[in-house]
Order: C-alpha cells, then sequence, then structure tokens
C-alpha cells in the first residue's frame, strides 16, 4: 500500500500530462482533465504526508530490486512536505491557468507540459537514487523549456536561450559529479551514499565531488554567482508559467543542495557549510540589490526569488537542528509567498495595462481588494509580523545568533538588513502601482476581464493568501512539523534504514566495490 | 588505458570550455556536446574499465570467473546520451527560432529581454 502510495504522485501527473495532451483539440476537456489530475495530486500529497508523519520515512524498491542495486523512492518527513506545497502550488497554479493562458496555447498542450513539470518536481523531491534524481532534473528542465517558450514571442526566445544554456552547463556539472562519486564509492543509491563515504580515505577528492555539486546545484537554486539565468528568463512567459518556475524549479535545486550536505557531505562541515554561508550571504545581498534596480514587477520579484535563494540556503550552512528547521519553514512559506505574488502581478497587469512600474497606477484608488491581496504576500516577503515570513527570519537569525560566532552575528545581521531593503522593493511596488494615479487617468485601470475570469484568477490568490496569514497567526504546528524533519534530515538513520533495512549487510559488501 | 581516457576526458572538456567561451551560440552549443561527451566517457573511466568482456554470470555460479566489464556505468551513458541528443535537438531549434526572430546568434547581441538602459531615459534605478 505504501509502495503504490510513494509513486502515485509521479504516475498521477504523468497520467494527467499524458491525458491533457491527447485530449488537447477540445479546450473543456484538456482543462477538465488538468483541473482533475491537480486535485488528485494534492489529496494524494495530503495523504502521503499523514503516513509518512505516523510511520517515519518509508521506501519503495523499484521492481522489487533490492536496496542499493535498484532505483529507490523514497518519502521522509521533508520529501513528504516538499511533494505536498509542490502539490498545493500545482492546483493553486492550475486554477489560475484556466483564466490565464490563452486558448492557443492551451490547443498547443499547456497542460500537457505543466504536468510533465510536476512530475518531474515530485519525481525529484521522492527519489532515493543520485542518478535518478539527474533523470528528475532532465524531466522538469525540459517540460520548462517547452513552457518557457510557449507562445514563441521574441522576448521569450531570447529568455529561452539563456535558461537552456545556463542549465544544461548545470546539468553536465551534475552529471560529472555523479560520475566521480560513484567512482569513490562504487554505489549510487542515497542512503547506501551516506554509509559508504565514510570509508572513503581521501576527503581531499571527497571536497572536490561536494563543490562540483555545490555548482551544479547552485545554478539550478540561483545562488550568487549562478543566478544570471533566472531573472533573465522569469519574467517573460505567460504569468502562471512564471508563477510555478518561481515557486518550484529553484526550490529543487535547494532540495538537492539540503539533501546531499545532510545526507552525504557532513565529513568537512567546516569547509563546506562554511562555504554554503559565504554563498547564502552574498546571495542575499545581490539579489536584493539587483531588485532595488529594476522598475518591472516581475522583474523585481525574480530578483527578490534570488535573494530569498540565500536565507534557505544559509538555515543549511549553519546546520544546526534550528536552522535546519528555519530552511524547512522557510522553502514552505517562500513557495507560497512567492506564487502568489507572481499571481498578483498578472492581475495588476490586467487591470492597468503594463508590468512597467512607470506605467501604471491607481489600483488602490479602484481595487482595494488586489491591493489587499498584494500586501499579504509582499509584507509576509519581508518579514513583517505576524505573517509567515516573520516566523520563518527569526527562527532563522535565532539560529545564527545561538551559533555565538562572528559569522554568526554577520549573517543574522546580513539577513537582518536585506530584510528591510525587500521592504523597500515592496514599498516601491506599493507606492507605484497602488498609490500613484494611473498616468493614463481615471481611465487607465479598466477591469479587462469577466466576472468569471476574473474569479479564477482571484480565487488562488485568496487561498494562497490564506495559507500565509495561517502560517502566521497560528505558527506552531507548522513549525512542530518542521522541526520533525529536521531532526530526521540532522540524524540519517532512519532515513537509511527505511532505504537499506534488512539489507545492510548486503550493502556493506556493496560498497566495498 | 585509464590513464588514456582520463587524458581524452581532460582535453575534450578544455575542447568544450574553449568552444563555450565563444560569442556565437552555434559555438557555445557545439562546445556543450562535447563537453557533454566528456561527462560521459568520464562516468565510463571512473567505473572501473575492465575490458570487453560481457558480465555474465555462467550457469550454476553466483559470480563471473573473470574480469567483466562494468555494466551499469554504460546505462548510466545510454541515459544520458538519449536525454542529452533530445535536449541538443530541442536547443538546435530553438536557436534557430532566435536567429529567425532576432537575426543574430551572438549571444551579447540577444537583448530583447533585458534590455540595455537607454541613457536618456529617466528611471527610478539608475
Amino acid at each position: 500500500m505504501t509502495d503504490l502510495l510513494l509513486i502515485a504522485p509521479i504516475l498521477v501527473s504523468f497520467a494527467t500530462a499524458v491525458a491533457a495532451y491527447l485530449a488537447r483539440r477540445s479546450r473543456a476537456r484538456t482543462r477538465a482533465i488538468g483541473l482533475a489530475g491537480s486535485a488528485v495530486l494534492l489529496a494524494i500529497a495530503v495523504v502521503l504526508l499523514a503516513e509518512v508523519w505516523r510511520l517515519g520515512p518509508i521506501a519503495m524498491q523499484a521492481s522489487a530490486w533490492p536496496a542499493p542495486f535498484g532505483i529507490t523512492i523514497v518519502a521522509d518527513l521533508f520529501s513528504a512536505i516538499m511533494v505536498l506545497i509542490a502539490a498545493i502550488i500545482g492546483f493553486a497554479v492550475t486554477i489560475y491557468s484556466l483564466g490565464d493562458i490563452e486558448p492557443d496555447l492551451e490547443a498547443a498542450g499547456y497542460y500537457g507540459l505543466y504536468h510533465v513539470l510536476i512530475a518531474g518536481v515530485c519525481g525529484a523531491f521522492l527519489t532515493g537514487d543520485l542518478f535518478n534524481l539527474y533523470v528528475w532534473f532532465e524531466v522538469m528542465l525540459m517540460a520548462s523549456f517547452g513552457l518557457l517558450v510557449l507562445g514563441g514571442s521574441p522576448a521569450q526566445i531570447d529568455g529561452g536561450i539563456k535558461y537552456v544554456s545556463i542549465n544544461l552547463i548545470s546539468t553536465v556539472m551534475f552529471l560529472i559529479a555523479v560520475a566521480i562519486l560513484y567512482g569513490l564509492t562504487g554505489t549510487l543509491n542515497m542512503a547506501d551514499l551516506s554509509v559508504a563515504v565514510a570509508e572513503v580515505e581521501d576527503d581531499g577528492l571527497l571536497t572536490v565531488v561536494a563543490i562540483l555539486f555545490v555548482i551544479g546545484f547552485g545554478i539550478k537554486s540561483a545562488v550568487f554567482p549562478l543566478f544570471f539565468w533566472l531573472p533573465a528568463s522569469y519574467h517573460t512567459p505567460p504569468v502562471a508559467v512564471s508563477a510555478i518556475f518561481a515557486a518550484l524549479l529553484t526550490k529543487v535545486g535547494v532540495y538537492a543542495l539540503i539533501r546531499m550536505f545532510t545526507l552525504i557531505f557532513t565529513h568537512d562541515v567546516g569547509f563546506t557549510h562554511g562555504l554554503l554561508l559565504a554563498i547564502a550571504g552574498v546571495t542575499m545581498v545581490t539579489g536584493v540589490l539587483g531588485a532595488a534596480a529594476q522598475n518591472q514587477v516581475r522583474s523585481i520579484l525574480s530578483f527578490h526569488i534570488v535573494s530569498q535563494i540565500g536565507y534557505m540556503v544559509m538555515g543549511l550552512a549553519l546546520f544546526t537542528p534550528l536552522g535546519m528547521v528555519g530552511s524547512v519553514f522557510y522553502l514552505v512559506h517562500h513557495i507560497i509567498v512567492k506564487a502568489n505574488l507572481f499571481l498578483v502581478s498578472g492581475v495588476m497587469n490586467r487591470l492597468a495595462g503594463s508590468f512597467q512600474l512607470g506605467e501604471i497606477g491607481g489600483l488602490w484608488r479602484f481595487k482595494p481588494l488586489v491591493a489587499l491581496l498584494f500586501m499579504i504576500p509582499a509584507f509576509s516577503l519581508a518579514g513583517m509580523p505576524p505573517l509567515s515570513g516573520f516566523w520563518a527570519k527569526f527562527v532563522l537569525i535565532r539560529a545564527s545568533l545561538s551559533l555565538d560566532t562572528g559569522a554568526g552575528y554577520l549573517i543574522a545581521a546580513t539577513a537582518l538588513v536585506v530584510g528591510l531593503l525587500t521592504l523597500f522593493s515592496m514599498t516601491k511596488i506599493w507606492g507605484e502601482a497602488f498609490w500613484k494615479p494611473h498616468p493614463a487617468g481615471d481611465h487607465g485601470v479598466a477591469p479587462r476581464l469577466t466576472a468569471g475570469r476574473s474569479a479564477l484568477l482571484l480565487a488562488p490568490i485568496i487561498g494562497l493568501a490564506g495559507l500565509t496569514l495561517a502560517i502566521g497567526l497560528y505558527a506552531e504546528p507548522f513549525y512542530q512539523v518542521s522541526l520533525a524533519a529536521a531532526e530526521q534530515l540532522l540524524s540519517n538513520e532512519a532515513y537509511v534504514a527505511a532505504v537499506i533495512g534488512d539489507g545492510a549487510v548486503l550493502a556493506a559488501a556493496g560498497s566495498g566495490r | 588505458m585509464e590513464a588514456l581516457l582520463a587524458i581524452t576526458v581532460g582535453a575534450m572538456t578544455a575542447a568544450g570550455v574553449y568552444l563555450m567561451l565563444s560569442w556565437n551560440m552555434m559555438r557555445f552549443l557545439f562546445g556543450l556536446v562535447v563537453i557533454g561527451n566528456a561527462a560521459n566517457l568520464a562516468i565510463l573511466t571512473v567505473g572501473r574499465h575492465y575490458g570487453p568482456a560481457p558480465p555474465l554470470v555462467p550457469d550454476g555460479q553466483t559470480a563471473p570467473a573473470e574480469l567483466v566489464a562494468n555494466a551499469l556505468p554504460q546505462a548510466l551513458i545510454l541515459t544520458a546520451i538519449v536525454i542529452s541528443f533530445g535536449i541538443l535537438a530541442f536547443t538546435v531549434v530553438l536557436l534557430y527560432r532566435a536567429y529567425e526572430e532576432m537575426g543574430t546568434i551572438s549571444g551579447d547581441d540577444m537583448r530583447v529581454a533585458e534590455p540595455r538602459p537607454q541613457p536618456d531615459q529617466s528611471t527610478v534605478g539608475s
């Protein structure tokens, strides 16, 4: 039963993708299939998290090949949380897509690509095999290539070239790192690797491999100085695509970093995690400064993704229980808030006619509901109490201060200043888009949408804003789940036991080459 | 044998990086192909090269009698080749579309998504 449950998110997404693609000629049918698939995935993800919460980490061996020889699908609490949050965003953005995506893009197979992307993301969260992780990354990338250039405007093609080329470099780095790690240990199963790396005598070579992984996953998760593809491409596709990219793609990179640097590369924490801490600090600062220089809503939000990635890596780099709690909590909070901000930016564009801050205004006067819906995620992003971002930043800063080292104080100060600068960017959007009168006068803000369409656009925004409020006002259960996930991440025994189980003896023999 | 393979991987990586540093996106793409194949060869090399004997276990035994080829790296490479071939096909078409839309294959001149800031335009940032 748990076997089926573990593989179900991937199977459902792929089945939906195929069905939605085949039905693409009938607009009503492809939309219905896309929506139904997202809803089923959401239900499965809830059950999966409940099961993992009840049983601890669970694993299945594909085709019953015993680990470490076959491919393992495994879910610990962290994986299950990520699958659930991906399913929530997948569902919300599907509803938004029904109102946002033009009929010709739907006929071109939008929902098919969309669900392949979700399948890739879920697969990356659930796999327990390093090479399989590479395959899921590629599934996700190929779907994202298609979504990014769907429609084929010159800006999309231009952004697509940069996105594709830099991500392919990251793929090569990842592949080379996997190769060397396999050469060192003779295994690709992640749980088995965590045991096998202890037997590697050449710690220096292991650190080199670790850095190759930092580069590979660093490009995917857009950390400094590897983030340039992100602000070059994320503002070009349709808003729904921007939102799902912003919410999930970079976070898969962060997930992989967290997985690798808690499970496998813990041999030289002083160096590897020290490097990650430096990367985290510089990423936060460059991202937020880049955002301050932009005047287009989606470009500002894109740079803020980079900045926020720094916070998640910071929790990992601190490598204390509280730091890991912060990372997990931040991931959950950020995915919801960032997707929501992109969704709101799409509504702003439809109402006021542009993404350029100089060309819009007057939204507060004519559309106070939209203003309120922007305010909740925006202030949460900046970390204002009582919203979800406040608790996420609070935990991280508390964790860095309790290190009681110079680096800890420095990163805490950086995080606080970056939070303030985030607030600056958000107030810039607020002042320009909401408070300033529209440059075209009172007729600038026009309802360019039918009632049904604006309901489809606003419903997911309201839902996600509600989630942000819920996490902010009722943070304790979310904190407890993050805490349990962080404990599982830092002590790998349960994860390894779930994967290798009774075959531990076999694994020891296998890792000895 | 391993030394020869390792040197080949190094040479291919160097050639790939050199090509990828070009302004010409077509050369960049060729560089990506070369460095991708260097990665595949690296997998074969670090997976231990034991010669051409097929990894077959004789009837009635639990392990092969002599050194046999390691099948796993070959399976990994096959997967990687299939994936990179698909991506290459996509990228070539994308580049061709970019050439049609923008009339250039110079990475430096592709500025549609991120236009250069105009000096006479008064913006908040500059």
